[in-house]
């Protein structure tokens, strides 16, 4: 099934949750954020959410910054 | 009994807690909302060439707050490192900024990302007015500000040398101000002092000046006038040496903190000499 992570679309298994889809991106689980269709999940249900054909899922993270970034 | 010059008593020297004063002085520790920080020099993380470097020029400045902003992980290059990998929030207190937010929404939105991605309640909240000045849209902030202590949140405000705007946000409940010294990146210094002062004299929380340090003298300045602490990035991060300035302001820092509690002799028009005229021939 298709969905859209960080604003790229994308191929995944059937059935996959969000902790899946973060490791199959090898990325650390307590160090980002997850925002489904616009609603944030908290991590505690990373593992019960089920990802559906269509989610459009944004993971975010901690950059270098001071105020000066404006470039997003 | 031997009485020294400056009229101490030799026990009075020998005894430790003769300098307790001058030890509350040196140890005095900046409180928000609960939280105890050590040193008053607080830094953004953006800039810099490398993590490496980012990491010096931190341990260098004795900074125990790091602002970071919040962005899309890099999900094509899985090798790519993570800010926080060099940064343990375990040693620092990580504060995410809505930087690059330009309206209450986003910056709301990026606020709860933040907390969702981190571990604490902390955000230094910006909501950006305007890309050639990066001055805050205050109306937005307050609004933006409003959200999320209802949700929560510690918001530590980004906004102007306002002190009308400063008192708003103390009174919805904000446990610092965050006002600027001059726009972002600038390097100007403090543009405004008389209005930085009126904030310091007004407000009843502490008060952060944010962006648009140049140099050592502006953060001591700063510090000098009563500041509770000094936000910078550019000015470390933007220099030609920028872990030996990290250095310099973590003294500018210490000494306009020091030079503020010692209390600094009125301004006078005229002389007074420091020599005494008596015994001269």
């Amino acid at each position: 099934m298709h969905i859209q992570v960080n604003g790229e679309s994308r191929q995944v298994r059937e059935e996959i949750n969000v902790t899946g889809l973060l490791q199959d991106l090898q990325l650390n689980v307590e160090r980002v954020a997850v925002e489904i269709n616009l609603e944030i999940l908290d991590r505690g249900y990373f593992d019960a959410r089920i990802l559906e054909e269509g989610d459009r899922i944004e993971i975010m993270s901690f950059i270098g910054g001071g105020a000066e970034i404006a470039d997003f | 009994m031997l009485i020294f010059d400056c009229g101490l008593l030799i026990e009075e020297i020998h005894n430790p807690k003769f300098f307790l004063k001058d030890r509350a002085m040196r140890d005095d520790r900046l409180t928000i909302a609960g939280r105890e920080f050590r040193s008053r020099l607080w830094v953004g993380t953006g800039k810099y060439k490398d993590f490496i470097e980012t990491k010096k020029a931190i341990d260098m400045s004795g900074a125990d707050v790091v602002t970071v902003a919040v962005r899309r992980v890099n999900i094509t290059d899985r090798n790519s490192e993570n800010l926080l990998d060099y940064l343990d929030p375990k040693d620092y207190t990580i504060l995410p900024n809505t930087a690059g937010c330009y309206t209450v929404e986003d910056a709301v939105r990026y606020a709860r990302l933040a907390r969702a991605a981190g571990v604490s309640d902390l955000v230094k909240l910006e909501v950006i007015g305007d890309e050639r000045t990066l001055f805050p849209d205050t109306a937005g902030l307050i609004e933006a500000a409003k959200i999320l202590i209802k949700e929560g949140f510690v918001v530590l405000p980004y906004t102007n040398d306002d002190p009308i705007v400063a008192q708003k946000l103390v009174d919805i409940g904000c446990p610092a101000v965050m006002p600027l010294a001059a726009p972002i990146g600038s390097g100007l210094g403090i543009r405004n002092p008389y209005n930085l002062k009126i904030i310091l004299e007004t407000v009843n929380v502490p008060v952060i000046v944010d962006a648009g340090v140049g140099t050592a003298s502006d953060a001591a300045l700063a510090m000098e006038y009563g500041a509770d602490a000094v936000l910078m990035n550019t000015a470390i991060a933007g220099a030609q040496e920028p872990i030996v300035m990290a250095e310099a302001m973590k003294y500018a820092v210490e000494a306009g903190r020091l030079a503020y509690k010692a209390g600094r002799i009125p301004r006078k028009l005229y002389a007074t000499a420091s020599s005494p005229i008596e015994g001269m021939l």
